[in-house]
């Protein structure tokens, strides 16, 4: 196991050196020129000269990269140049706001998906199989701000239940901030449900057929404690790793989200500051992401090798 | 006998009635595509001061919207706009993804090596986060957009290429081509593409519905197409402010767009079930 941690530990670097690559090349050909944007368009030559020799704009791109990763590593993620303001208090507040949604969505979304997924495979090509998956095909390829404000016509603006705005700060008690929250968490349930339930009911189907099942049948157990005890932990396995892939989903997700409910996380934060062109911002705020969905991957691999000794031997 | 294996594939395609259903609403939508000029009646951008702020009527279908635009005709305009958009961005990413899977998967060694760990960061940005930073380095416009989907998308397409390419290669009918001497190209298109051919297929039905899904998230979030177009996402967001006076401005361009990617998504599927069977 510690090898395969060790391997996996590896590969998570690798990638984030990687795809802080990718963002550095990308972000680099912004067009118009940084000192430019930082010191105004009335600054003179020498000013622009004097501020590229001090920020290390003449150094040749390899060098600027790493010294660029290095801040980022530090926790030296400079200024925003649209709010003047230090990036790193800002953004690592837009995260917590964002994995707190992201946590209300998944405590919706993984018991919801996992019992439609069970009780379609476990009725397989019976009408409530066939009444789940339908539904979910339906509303799963929905873009995000459909449903978003479907939901927000429905909940908020004809019954009144719940907020269509979701604009938290950060001193409201969380009793308050909870309504909010269920509306993006809803809406983002909605993105990953149908993947979960897929999978799950997959997982499901394939598991019954096994013969270790009919033995356990034969046997006499009954049929609750064959499917709970030695059906459903097999089932679940897959259902982990999509669980984990769905991060990347929701965050593609919650980036519309965000936008359609107003939630002051990431996703608004990186809109606004493409929208400025604020090229710091959007550098530390894409990092941010990228390293919490590489995380995230690599959660869902150690305990998909935890909970299943065969995989650690490839 | 190619027409032929064509028209079976269709009879089987409209043999499942969901698949039916979204193949005639893509059709539909694309014959609307083609003939909007004709059948729209106002401009895209046509402001019709005295109309405007109206509800659906016999004059205006489905209303005005706070500008006085005839939204009948800006979303009859819109079908023209996403499917372009999506339609060619799919064409560019499933060209070059099937070129660089041919290659990586025949050619192996180094060159496959460096292209699949390029590609290995691409996909590990999610795929809005990766559009939205090169929207913010191209700005936006059309282009910049089919750049998107290409850059997004082609990775995706070279994998699957890739590996439906890995398990013919070592075949013995492209051995006996290498061995007569045919050319790359030659071994390539003729010998291991018919057999990629049907996943190829089902992946570009899938690359299509996700830049349809796409186009319009990047409209909504006013990154992607820039006003007056008729973009459905551009149309929703540009409407939202007026939602409670207006709502038809936002919710039948939010229909239409419902309907295409179910639609779309349907005849996916119906896809992948006719040619994995």
């Amino acid at each position: 196991m510690a090898r395969y941690i060790a391997r996996r530990v590896g590969f998570l670097a690798l990638t984030i050196v990687i795809t802080s690559l990718v963002i550095f090349i990308v972000t680099q050909l912004l067009p118009g020129d940084v000192a430019r944007v930082v010191l105004g368009r009335e600054a003179g030559e020498e000013a622009l000269a004097a501020f590229r020799e001090a920020n290390g704009l003449n150094d040749p791109l390899p060098v600027q990269y790493i010294r660029w990763l290095g801040n980022f590593v530090i926790g030296n993620w400079g200024t925003s140049l649209s709010t003047r303001s230090d990036i790193l208090p800002v953004v690592t507040e837009r995260l917590s706001n964002s994995l707190l949604l992201t946590a209300m969505t998944m405590i919706i979304a993984v018991p919801l998906a996992v019992l439609l997924g069970v009780v379609a495979g476990l009725n397989e090509d019976k009408l409530a199989d066939n009444a789940i998956s339908i539904g979910s095909l339906a509303v799963v390829g929905l873009p995000e701000f459909v449903t978003g404000l479907i939901l927000i016509q429905l909940l908020s603006r004809w019954l009144g239940w719940l907020p269509a705005n979701s604009s938290i700060t950060a001193d409201m008690p969380f009793r308050e901030k909870l309504p909010m929250l269920i509306l993006p968490a809803l809406t983002a349930t909605l993105v990953l449900l149908a993947y979960i339930i897929r999978l799950t009911r997959a997982g499901v189907v394939e598991e019954m057929k096994r013969p270790y099942v009919r033995t356990a049948t034969l046997k006499g157990l009954p049929r609750r404690t064959v499917i709970i005890k030695h059906v459903l932990r097999n089932a679940l396995l897959p259902t982990i790793t999509v669980i984990a892939i769905s991060f990347g989903w929701l965050i593609s997700g919650l980036i519309v989200i965000e936008n359609v409910f107003n939630y002051p996380g990431l996703g608004r934060l990186l809109v606004f500051a493409i929208d400025r062109r604020d090229l710091p911002l959007v550098q530390a705020v894409a990092m941010v992401t990228v390293v919490g969905f590489a995380l995230a991957n690599l959660a869902a691999d150690l305990m998909y090798a935890a909970l299943n000794p065969r995989i650690r031997l490839g | 006998m190619r027409l032929h294996g064509l028209l079976a594939g269709l009879r089987r395609l409209f043999a499942s009635r969901t698949t039916a259903l979204g193949t005639t609403i893509v059709l539909l939508f694309i014959l609307v595509a083609i003939f909007a000029p004709i059948l729209a009646p106002y401009e895209y951008n046509q402001q019709i001061y005295s109309d405007a702020r109206q509800p659906p009527s016999s004059t205006h279908w489905f209303g005005t919207d706070h500008l006085g635009r005839d939204v009948f005709s800006r979303v009859l305009l819109g079908a023209g706009d996403i499917f372009t958009l999506a339609g060619v961005g799919t064409l560019l990413a499933v060209i070059t993804g099937m070129a660089f899977g041919l290659l990586s998967g025949y050619w192996g060694d180094l060159f496959d090596e460096i292209l699949m760990r390029l590609f290995d960061g691409l996909l590990a940005i999610p795929a809005l986060l990766l559009s939205l930073l090169l929207l913010g380095t191209l700005g936006p416009s059309r282009n910049s957009i089919l750049i998107v989907i290409l850059v997004v998308y082609t990775p995706i397409v070279a994998r699957v290429v890739r590996s439906a390419v890995l398990s013919v290669k070592n075949k013995s009918f492209v051995e006996a081509a290498r061995l007569q001497g045919e050319s790359l190209g030659r071994i390539l298109f003729r010998e291991i593409l018919p057999s990629v051919m049907p996943t190829l297929a089902v992946e570009a039905a899938l690359r299509f519905s996700y830049a349809i899904f796409l186009v319009a998230s990047l409209g909504f979030l006013g990154v992607g197409v820039q006003p007056p177009s008729p973009n459905w996402g551009l149309m929703v967001n540009e409407a939202r402010p007026y939602v409670s006076q207006l709502p038809w401005a936002m919710y039948f361009p939010a229909a239409a767009i419902a309907v295409v990617v179910i639609g779309v998504n349907l005849m996916a599927d119906g896809v992948k079930r006719v040619l994995r069977a």
